[in-house]
């Protein structure tokens, strides 16, 4: 699914490559810290080199792999907050609040 | 020892002559006060309803639920002009703008409004175009049964309605001078937009108060940054350089950091490689010079001006080129919608997409961690076991909204017992 640069990713890829926010966030509550742990771990350690790929595309034209590398990259976005704040999926004492995202951009 | 200088009275709160008594919450868990505010206030105060690039050609339209009024008003782009009606058909009283489920909202391009039950049509100005079996009727003047206008009138962008038969000032006189001083901002660039909502169980006035002070920031969301960053924010707390009070309006603008030059241990890895996060895209679009209403306290580095529109509405803009609204839309006493939106200039590289998307993601953390104490809040004020609150001086905007809301509140029950 992701640009052969990126076949360390593609592990990761069938889990978090998801087009909306609705889907990635409902990902990261479903999932176990270790495998989120893990997503990170990976995705940190080309995050740089994952951002400038994309980079070398206009927003409107670009491939399907690197569609799929910038999906990813929203989900490393929508984890780490797990990984680097909460040590938990779910933001801490917010059982019963939500705020959905019902409108967001095309691409 | 205040950080930031006090005005000559030494508190913000004196110097907006407001007492620094406690203050009750009566007026946020009261099901009769609701009563009253919804007559006084959402049926007379100017209402920011959306924006008009949401109406971008001609018929054009969206509908707006606003419970508090008792209404659903339509939007609709006649020409250059935007247009509003109260969403009722003229003939037997049927909602005309819906689909699926009458109390949700919609939008939309048509020629003409359809109604479902007969099928009488109203152009987009409003006239009663079409009568189903017009011979059948009796004496009817198509000329008189046009839709209902709404007062509407657009500021920078922002479309206001007021359900007034007649407002009481236009709508540049109801804004007034602080809120007319962002007059060319760059509104108009920002067309990149997320969208948050959620009901949320506890009266609209709550969330104000927890979105017009920073008092909290520091202890609430002392996690959502690095411990080389919270453990000092919250032994120092937080003190905004600047408040300011206009009419019903009000205003806290902060001091800012540049994030970009802070040492790694006080930021998170996800912020650096991202180049983003609460504050906004480190790398912010060029847009000029700015509004003079805009940073009044001239800080620098400077954060954000929060501007409270009253009611119901805040738009608060960033130092780092973009701007966010809130609104606040009663369902009851202990209800309300809410709705956020970020407002950014659209990217033109994934790199800003992704800074973007870290801005976003990052608001809706701090927006779940605000939104879950209101409904602890609303069930403990009901309790009425502690019944007045001390509020502090960085607390002084909330004591405003409460006060404004109760004078308008007692302006509209002297109204009635002057017409009584």
């Amino acid at each position: 699914m992701l640009p052969v640069e990126f076949s360390g990713l593609e592990p990761f890829a069938a889990k978090w490559c998801l087009a909306t926010e609705r889907e990635r966030y409902a990902e990261r509550l479903q999932s176990t810290m270790e495998e989120m742990q893990a997503f990170y771990d990976a995705a940190m350690a080309c995050g740089e080199a994952a951002i400038a790929y994309c980079d070398q595309f206009s927003l409107d034209e670009m491939p399907d792999q690197a569609v799929n590398l910038m999906n990813l990259l929203y989900s490393l976005i929508a984890i780490s907050f797990s990984i680097e704040c909460w040590s938990q999926p779910r933001v801490p004492d917010t059982g019963a609040a939500y705020l959905d995202l019902i409108v967001e951009p095309a691409r | 020892m205040a950080r930031w200088p006090k005005p000559t009275e030494g508190s913000w709160t004196e110097h907006f002559g407001l007492s620094t008594e406690p203050i009750s919450y009566e007026d946020s868990i009261s099901p009769s006060f609701y009563e009253l505010e919804r007559e006084a206030i959402f049926k007379r105060a100017w209402l920011n309803v959306g924006r008009d690039d949401q109406l971008p050609r001609n018929g054009s339209y969206f509908t707006k639920e606003i419970t508090a009024a008792r209404t659903s008003v339509i939007l609709v782009r006649d020409g250059s002009e935007v247009r509003a009606f109260h969403n009722v058909c003229r003939h037997r009283g049927n909602k005309l703008v819906w689909d699926d489920y009458p109390g949700e909202e919609t939008h939309g391009v048509c020629r003409q409004f359809v109604c479902k039950y007969h099928g009488w049509r109203y152009g987009t100005d409003g006239q009663l175009n079409f009568v189903q079996q017009e011979d059948q009727f009796f004496n009817l003047d198509k000329s008189q049964c046009g839709l209902l206008p709404v007062h509407c009138d657009v500021w920078e962008g922002f479309v206001f309605v007021n359900l007034a038969e007649q407002p009481a000032q236009s709508l540049r006189e109801f804004l007034g001078p602080m809120m007319t001083g962002l007059d060319g901002y760059p509104f108009g660039l920002m067309t990149e937009r997320f969208t948050y909502r959620a009901e949320i169980r506890s009266n609209w006035k709550l969330y104000m108060d927890a979105f017009q002070e920073f008092y909290h920031a520091p202890v609430l969301h002392q996690k959502q940054t690095p411990p080389d960053w919270s453990g000092p924010a919250l032994k120092n707390g937080f003190e905004a350089p600047h408040y300011q009070i206009d009419g019903p309006h009000r205003l806290v603008s902060t001091a800012g950091i540049r994030l970009y030059e802070l040492p790694e241990n006080m930021r998170k890895p996800i912020e650096g490689l991202t180049r983003s996060g609460n504050f906004g895209p480190w790398d912010p679009p060029e847009l000029g010079e700015m509004p003079p209403g805009l940073n009044p306290a001239g800080c620098d580095p400077w954060g954000l001006d929060s501007f409270q529109m009253f009611p119901n509405f805040t738009i608060l803009i960033w130092s780092l080129g973009w701007y966010l609204t809130y609104h606040y839309w009663p369902t009851s006493y202990n209800t309300h919608i809410f709705e956020s939106t970020l407002y950014f200039v659209p990217p033109k590289t994934a790199r800003e997409r992704l800074a973007l998307e870290m801005a976003a993601t990052t608001f809706k953390e701090y927006g779940l961690q605000d939104a879950n104490t209101l409904e602890a809040t609303q069930t403990m004020l009901e309790s009425r076991a502690v019944t007045t609150f001390p509020l502090c001086d960085q607390e002084v905007l909330c004591r405003h909204l409460h006060k404004v809301t109760g004078e308008w509140v007692d302006d509209y029950r002297r109204g009635i017992e002057v017409s009584a």
